[in-house]
């Protein structure tokens, strides 16, 4: 029996060691006030590796090399470089600031390693270069703000002042919005450019106050996100909060308390349970018993993992032959919906959902009783 | 601009510059007794504010909910917390590079807040993200005109400038405040006058760093949010504000921390571009000032030292 057992682990080892190890990247904020988002798209970019080796029907033996990019964008260059000069890497899953995607494009560029961009909404992140590496398929900020800006004018919102920080993200998602809000009519009344990590905005508060806006737009990640909401409170400025996908997640809910309830947001993609394959996706998840929920960017770095595997099942553990696979995905079935690379590298589907926070959740629009006419946003629209 | 907006900004700097005050102050005072810069001061005010939020989670785990019972735990135990932080940083990290050339010490502590900094972020529970602060006064207020006027700012303001008067009468009324300056005038001669010059700077950088437990609360209360990271951008104001005011002087530190609140609002509201260049137009200006006056707005020979 022993001797048996022996022979099993034996064998069992033997088949595993059989196969090659393949090493793929992740790169996203684990520390740090976006780790809760890195978290959850690292869990979910692992799910894809532990499910695919589980399966045992692909060639290849798959390693998850899981980096912190800490949403800054000179820690995200080390990183990238690390990624990319380690040969025995073959492809990544990275990113979701915006920053740190755009100050990393180079590097992976002149590694060849080819990447799928997770999160990151910036559009020139894939249309300011022609990068063959670069890849992404989440949709981009012009989407969003696109279909925010519209929403917006319909419920009846004419004044509209914008908080944005001064990033490559904040100063995008200004463009777009504000663009976007004037072709449909309504007015822009002033808009503060602030740094990443202000913590005082009654200043700027309190000039959007005294010109009386029906709501406000933020553009910006969720630290200061909360930051701007709570003071508005403070200030008594009873505008409606509109925000981005940059603070689509739990900790923006945690972090204010009731104060969150009505917050607007908007995103590419649609809320997990809803996509294609996002109850096994889910449910996949839950049997992990990984700490942190996947947060609403795990279901792109699951996604962006399984296409690089595909790609490497097909092509083998090679950086240009991977390049090259890449460039052929069109009308691909995942679990966010069909994936297609234009010759940009950016996946052209995307779907807009639209979010607010009711009683403590993120629910979708359609779904919350503000739509249904039972609760009402700021200033009765 | 209306008379309401512009008591606004007025309240909105004056809730910062009794931050920068009560921090300012304590670089003063550890400048004056002992002649060095503690550059760890800024995370004290963040070890400060979590303690506190630490207090208040445990007791509302423990099923407290009177508002006034963990206000008065939470400001409790962010002095312990500090005051004995401070003692500990004075004792062991200080004192020991006393002879050693300032840098040394400017160096030692800059590091020893670094550590207390990431330790914030390790350590505590969820430290990385920034943490719901709870509102435990009234939020109530008035609104006059479109000034919205908040009983919670009132007597946070009210608080920090007893404190600052406390601290004041501390210095100028007490056996303690006599023996501290005592000490800041002349090391040797308070020591040959029988004054324990060891307890007399534990005792000082307790008192300083308590005063940055209150800042640290004030921010948390105010903001309702707490940062790892809070401390940083607080310690390096403070520090100016308290260089700026003339580093030494308890008058100086509180003109400054005001001056500099003042400042970044100007930099904010009444400049053309950007508000995002509102630290860039405050620091622009400190240095100008420095420039002008090196000895600090209050220089030394105006006024007594501490």
């Amino acid at each position: 029996m022993r001797f048996a057992a022996a022979a099993l682990i034996a064998v069992l080892s033997f088949s595993a060691s059989a196969k090659e190890t393949v090493r793929i990247a992740f790169v996203g904020p684990l520390t740090g006030g976006n780790s809760a988002i890195g978290l959850g798209g690292r869990n979910s970019a692992d799910l894809a590796v532990r499910l695919r080796n589980a399966d045992g029907k692909s060639k290849h033996q798959y390693e998850l090399v899981v980096l912190d990019d800490e949403c800054k964008p000179d820690a995200g260059v080390q990183m990238a470089t690390k990624a990319g000069s380690d040969r025995t890497i073959v492809a990544g899953v990275t990113h979701y600031c915006s920053v740190v995607a755009m100050a990393t494009v180079d590097t992976y560029h002149r590694f060849a390693l080819p990447v799928i961009v997770w999160g990151a909404v910036l559009p020139d992140i894939t249309y300011a270069n022609d990068f063959k590496e670069i890849h992404r398929v989440n949709g981009t900020m012009i989407n969003q703000n696109e279909t925010n800006a519209k929403f917006m004018s319909e419920r009846g919102f004419r004044k509209v002042a914008v908080i944005h920080d001064t990033t490559d993200y904040g100063k995008g998602h200004n463009k777009y919005f504000s663009q976007f809000f004037q072709k449909a009519g309504g007015q822009i009344i002033a808009t503060f450019g602030v740094t990443a990590d202000q913590q005082d905005f009654t200043a700027e508060l309190t000039q959007i106050k005294a010109q009386n806006p029906e709501a406000l737009y933020f553009g910006g990640l969720t630290p200061i996100g909360v930051r701007v909401r709570a003071q508005m409170d403070k200030l008594g400025l009873k505008a409606q909060f509109d925000g981005t996908s940059g603070i689509v997640n739990d900790d923006f809910i945690k972090a204010l308390g009731p104060l969150a309830e009505g917050a607007l947001a908007f995103r590419e993609g649609a809320p997990a349970e809803k996509l294609p394959g996002g109850r096994k996706f889910l449910e996949d998840y839950n049997k992990q018993g990984y700490s942190n929920p996947p947060e609403a960017y795990g279901p792109f770095a699951y996604a962006a993992a399984e296409l690089l595997m595909d790609a490497i099942d097909k092509v083998g553990p090679d950086r240009k032959k991977i390049v090259k696979e890449l460039a052929n995905v069109t009308d691909r079935d995942s679990i966010v919906g069909k994936i297609t690379f234009d010759d940009h590298g950016q996946n052209t589907v995307p779907a807009i959902t639209r979010y607010v926070v009711q009683d403590g959740k993120w629910v979708t629009w359609e779904e919350s009783e503000y739509a249904a006419g039972k609760r009402k946003l700021t200033n009765g629209k | 601009m209306s008379a309401s907006v512009i008591a606004q900004y007025v309240m909105n700097g004056a809730m910062l510059g009794m931050m920068y005050a009560l921090v300012a102050v304590g670089f003063t005072l550890f400048f004056g007794v002992l002649d060095i810069i503690q550059f760890s001061h800024g995370d004290v005010v963040a070890a400060g504010a979590f303690a506190g939020l630490a207090a208040w989670t445990l007791l509302t785990a423990a099923g407290v909910a009177a508002p006034a019972v963990l206000l008065l735990a939470v400001v409790l135990s962010a002095i312990a917390v500090t005051a004995l932080l401070g003692a500990v940083v004075a004792r062991f990290i200080v004192l020991p590079v006393k002879g050693a050339p300032q840098l040394n010490v400017l160096l030692v502590t800059l590091m020893a807040g670094t550590v207390l900094r990431e330790c914030l972020r390790l350590f505590y529970p969820g430290g990385s993200q920034p943490k719901l602060f709870p509102a435990l006064l009234p939020t109530s207020g008035w609104d006059i005109g479109g000034f919205h006027l908040r009983f919670d700012n009132v007597i946070l303001l009210v608080s920090g400038a007893l404190l600052i008067a406390g601290t004041h009468l501390i210095i100028t009324r007490s056996r303690l405040g006599l023996a501290i300056r005592a000490v800041a005038q002349d090391e040797e001669t308070a020591r040959t006058m029988g004054i324990d010059f060891r307890r007399v700077v534990l005792v000082t950088f307790a008192l300083g760093s308590a005063l940055a437990a209150f800042a640290g609360v004030i921010d948390g209360l105010y903001y309702n949010e707490v940062f790892f990271g809070m401390g940083l951008l607080l310690g390096v104001i403070g520090f100016a504000a308290a260089i700026l005011g003339g580093l030494g002087n308890l008058y100086g530190a509180i003109v400054g921390g005001f001056l500099f609140a003042a400042l970044q609002t100007i930099g904010a509201v009444a400049l053309p571009f950007a508000s995002a260049y509102k630290d860039v137009f405050a620091f622009g200006v400190v240095i100008l000032l420095m420039a002008i006056r090196p000895t600090g707005l209050i220089g030394e020979r105006a006024s007594e030292r501490v």
